[in-house]
C-alpha cells in the first residue's frame, strides 16, 4: 500500500493540520510515513505544500517524485493546479473552489475551476460555504480531509481518531465541530 | 511499531535531550528554528533543568555552549548556515581549544534558498576547522547520530559539526528513541591552560588538532557511519551524501541498486573508501545535497583520470536542491512528469501580514523619502524584507544580518544622502549595533529606523532581545536622545509620522526613529491564550 498526496493551499489555510491528521492516523495504522513541509519565508500569505508519503514499507525520499503523486488535496483551487506536475495520470485532485484572493492579479475563477474539470478524476467543493454552515469557517479543512478519505486507504475510524487527538486539548466542541465538518465532506464527495 | 513522529529538527532535540545535554543555544533562524523550540517546550528536558536558550546571535551561542562544555558537561549550539558565518570565530577557535563536555553545532544549510540569501555548504567550515562532520541522510539517522557525535566529541575532545539541509529538518517521519543517558557531572578540562589561545598555547593546540585528523578519518572509516554496498555491474561507482542517499533509492523501487554504492554521512572522508570505488568502477557518479564538496575534492585541481559525473559536469545542476527526479536523469533513467502547470497560474510571493505595523511604517517612509527619489534606503534581514516586493518597494537592499546601519554609513560617507537604514529590532541586537556605534563615532548624517515588533517575526514569533531596551541601547551607543523618536505606526498616525521621518532626515547627525507597534501574529497569539485561560478559569 501506498499513498502519495501533496497537501496545497496558502499559508495560514491550515495545510499542516490536514498533514498531521493523516500523519497520525497512518502511524497509528503501522504505516511507515514522511512529510515534508514549508517553513519561514514562504509561509507568509504565499503558496505552500506539503509532501506527505504513507507506506506499507519504508519509504526512501521526503519527496515526491514528479508524475508520482495519487492525488493532491488542495484547500485553494489555483493551488491545487500549481502541482499538477506531480500527479500521477489518473490521479485525483481534492480541491476547495473558494478562491483565496490576496493577490491583484488572480485568474478568473471560472478558468481555474475548468482547468481542474479538464482531470478525469476531481472532487471538488465550496469547503469554506459548508464549513460556515457547520458554524465555524476554520473547519474548511477539515471538509476537505472528509472528502480526500474517499481516496485514502487509511480506515475512516482512524481519521476520527487522530482528529479527537489533534483538537483534544481545545475542548469538545471543538472536536465535535470538526469531526461533522469531515463527516459533511466525506459525504458530499459522493455527490 | 509505536513511534515518535518528529521532523528532523525535533528528531535532533529528542536525541540531545536523550545523549544527557545541559544546554543548549541557538538563534533562531530557518530551517533550524524548532531543534531548541523542541527542546523549551520538552517536559522532560525541564525536568532534567536542561537550558534551552535563546542567544543574542549565533556567536554567542556557539560561545556559551563552549563555556558548557569547558564545565564538563554536554552542550549544543543550533543556527541556520549563514549563522556560521557569525559564529565562525569562536567555531574555527574551538577546534583549536577543544572541549572537555561534548560539544556539537548544528548548522542547517538552506539549498535552494526556500527562505535565506545564499545557500553556502557548511561542510567547508568542518573542513576549514578540520572537525569531524556529521550528515545524517534522514531522521532516525539524525537522531542516532546525536548520540554518536556526542560520544565522538569526548572521545576526541573537539566539537563536531552536525550538518542538515531543509529537507530534512523540515521533515517528519518516525523515530525510534535510545535509552536515556544521564548528564555530565561538572568538571573542570584536565588542562587549565587548554582554552588559553595566546600564541605560545595556541601552536601547541593546533599541533593537537593536526595530530588527531588520522585518527578522525580512521574513525569515519570504522564507525558504521560511511557504508560501501557493492553492486556487480562496475561500469558506474555511486557516492552519496547525506540525504542524497534517499534519492538515490527512490530511483530504485526494490531498494537494491545494481553498482556500488559508497553512503557517506561521516567526515573526514573516508579515504580507503574512496580509493576502493574508485579503483573499482570505470566512472563515479557524486550525489550531494548542497555544493560539490566530495565532487570536487576527488577531482582535484589536475585531472587524475578518474571519470567523475556530478555537479560540476552538469549530471546535477551546478546549484539548488536535489529530488528523485534530478536524480533519475542523472542515473540516466527517464524523467516522468505529470502534466505541464497551466499557464493560468500566477505566482503567489509571500507579503507581509494584513494589520503589520512594518507596512505602516513603510508606507510613512515611502512618503518622506519620495523628494528624494528612490535607492537610498539600506534594508536587513527579517519580515520587513518583504518590503522589496510591491506594492511597498521601499527597500534598496538586504545583506547580512546588521548590514543595513553600516551600508548607510558608507554610502553616506560616499555624500549619497539622504541615507536610510531599516533594520528590524531583533536584528539590530543580533548585529546592528556595533555599526550604529562606527555610526556615532563617525558622526554620519545617517537615519536609522528600527522597526521594533518586539518579536523574531520571520522565523515564528521567538522572544527578541531588544524588547523594552531599545532606547537605552541607542542612547548608551551616544545617540542623542532628541535624536531617539519613538513612533506609532499606526495609519491614523501617518501624516504625524510622515513629518517626524522628514525632520530626522534633514538632520546632520545620527538620528534613530523606533516604530513600535507588536507583530499582529504573536499578539492574535497571546490574545487566542488570553481568551482561552478566560475561559478556563
Amino acid at each position: 500500500m501506498k499513498n502519495d498526496i501533496i497537501i496545497a493551499g496558502v499559508g495560514g489555510q491550515g495545510i499542516l493540520s490536514i498533514a498531521a491528521i493523516i500523519a497520525t492516523a497512518a502511524v497509528n495504522n503501522n504505516l511507515y510515513i514522511k512529510q515534508s513541509e514549508v517553513h519561514g519565508m514562504s509561509q507568509r500569505g504565499g503558496e505552500v505544500q506539503s509532501h506527505l508519503r504513507i507506506s506499507s514499507s519504508p519509504i526512501a525520499s521526503d519527496l515526491i517524485p514528479t508524475g508520482a503523486a495519487d492525488m493532491i488535496i488542495s484547500l485553494e483551487p489555483m493551488e491545487a493546479l500549481r502541482y499538477i506536475p506531480w500527479l500521477k495520470p489518473d490521479g485525483w485532485i481534492i480541491t476547495n473552489t473558494e478562491p483565496f484572493l490576496n493577490i491583484p492579479n488572480y485568474p478568473p475563477i471560472e478558468d481555474v475551476l475548468a482547468e481542474i474539470k479538464k482531470r478525469p478524476h476531481h472532487i471538488m467543493m465550496n469547503a469554506d460555504e459548508v464549513a460556515r454552515e457547520l458554524g465555524s469557517e476554520k473547519a474548511a479543512n477539515m471538509v476537505i480531509l472528509g472528502a480526500a478519505t474517499r481516496c485514502l486507504d487509511i480506515p475512516y475510524e482512524e481519521i476520527e481518531k487522530a482528529i479527537r487527538n489533534f483538537f483534544g486539548r481545545k475542548g469538545e466542541e471543538i472536536v465535535k465541530m470538526n469531526l461533522s465538518a469531515l463527516a459533511k465532506g466525506r459525504e458530499m464527495a459522493l455527490l | 511499531m509505536q513511534k515518535l513522529v518528529l521532523l528532523g529538527d525535533e528528531a535532533i532535540g529528542q536525541a540531545a535531550i536523550d545523549a544527557g545535554l545541559s544546554a543548549i543555544y541557538a538563534y533562531p533562524g530557518t530551517p533550524s528554528t524548532e531543534i531548541n523550540e523542541y527542546v523549551m517546550a520538552s517536559k522532560e528536558a525541564k525536568e532534567g533543568r536542561i537550558i534551552a536558550s535563546w542567544t543574542v546571535n549565533e556567536k554567542t551561542a556557539v560561545e556559551s555552549a563552549l563555556g558548557m562544555s569547558y564545565s564538563g558537561k554536554r552542550s549544543m549550539a543550533c543556527m541556520k548556515h549563514v549563522g556560521l558565518n557569525v559564529a565562525a570565530d569562536p567555531f574555527i577557535n574551538s577546534a583549536i581549544t577543544g572541549v572537555n563536555g561534548g560539544m556539537i553545532v548544528v548548522s542547517a544549510d538552506d539549498p535552494s534558498m526556500h527562505s535565506s540569501q545564499n545557500e553556502q555548504d557548511s561542510r567547508f567550515y568542518g573542513n576549514f576547522a578540520m572537525l569531524p562532520i556529521l550528515e545524517p541522510s534522514n531522521q532516525q539517522e539524525a537522531y542516532d547520530m546525536i548520540h554518536y557525535g556526542f560520544d565522538l566529541s569526548e572521545k576526541f575532545h573537539v566539537p563536531v559539526l552536525f550538518r542538515i539541509t531543509t529537507r530534512l529538518a523540515h521533515s517528519r517521519s518516525g523515530i525510534e528513541r535510545k535509552a536515556v543517558r544521564t548528564q555530565n557531572p561538572i568538571s573542570l578540562p584536565e588542562n587549565l591552560k587548554q582554552f588559553i589561545l595566546l600564541p605560545a598555547i595556541a601552536r601547541k593546540r593546533y599541533q593537537v588538532l593536526l595530530s588527531i585528523q588520522d585518527a578522525l578519518e580512521e574513525e569515519s572509516e570504522n564507525s558504521g557511519n560511511n557504508v560501501y554496498i557493492d553492486g556487480s555491474d562496475k561500469s558506474l561507482g555511486i557516492i552519496t551524501t547525506g540525504l542524497a542517499y534517499n534519492y538515490l533509492m527512490e530511483n530504485f523501487p526494490d531498494r537494491t541498486v545494481p553498482h556500488p554504492v559508497l553512503k557517506i554521512t561521516q567526515y573526514p572522508l573516508p579515504r580507503k573508501m574512496l580509493q576502493k570505488i574508485v579503483s573499482e568502477c570505470k566512472e563515479i557518479l557524486v550525489i550531494e545535497e548542497g555544493m560539490p564538496v566530495v565532487e570536487e575534492t576527488l577531482k582535484g585541481i589536475l585531472d587524475h583520470g578518474i571519470k567523475i559525473k556530478g555537479r560540476l559536469d552538469g549530471s546535477l545542476p551546478r546549484s539548488g536542491e536535489l529530488n528523485p527526479n534530478l536524480v533519475a536523469v542523472a542515473l540516466g533513467k527517464p524523467m516522468i512528469k505529470g502534466d505541464d502547470v497551466p499557464s493560468l497560474i500566477v505566482g503567489r510571493p509571500p507579503s507581509l501580514c494584513e494589520g503589520c505595523p512594518h507596512t505602516d511604517s513603510y508606507f510613512a517612509l515611502n512618503e518622506a523619502m519620495a523628494e528624494y527619489g528612490k535607492g537610498r534606503v539600506f534594508s536587513d534581514i527579517g519580515c520587513y524584507t518583504l518590503a522589496a516586493l510591491p506594492p511597498l518597494e521601499a527597500i534598496n537592499s538586504c545583506v547580512d544580518m546588521g548590514a543595513s546601519i553600516p551600508m548607510a554609513r558608507g554610502a553616506a560617507d560616499a555624500g549619497l544622502l539622504p541615507a536610510v537604514a531599516v533594520i528590524g529590532d531583533s536584528t539590530f541586537t543580533h548585529s546592528g549595533m556595533t555599526g550604529l556605534l562606527d555610526a556615532v563615532i563617525a558622526n554620519s548624517p545617517i537615519t536609522v529606523m528600527i522597526l521594533d515588533n518586539s518579536t523574531t517575526g520571520m522565523t515564528g514569533g521567538q522572544p527578541s532581545a531588544a524588547t523594552g531596551r531599545l532606547k537605552q541601547i541607542c542612547l548608551g551607543l551616544g545617540v542623542e536622545e532628541n535624536h531617539i523618536r519613538i513612533l506609532k505606526p499606526l495609519r491614523k498616525q501617518h501624516t504625524e509620522n510622515v513629518r517626524a521621518i522628514k525632520e530626522e532626515l534633514s538632520y546632520q547627525g545620527v538620528s534613530v526613529i523606533i516604530p513600535t507597534r507588536e507583530c499582529i501574529q504573536t499578539l492574535n497569539r497571546r490574545m487566542r491564550e488570553k481568551f482561552k485561560n478566560k475561559k478556563t478559569e
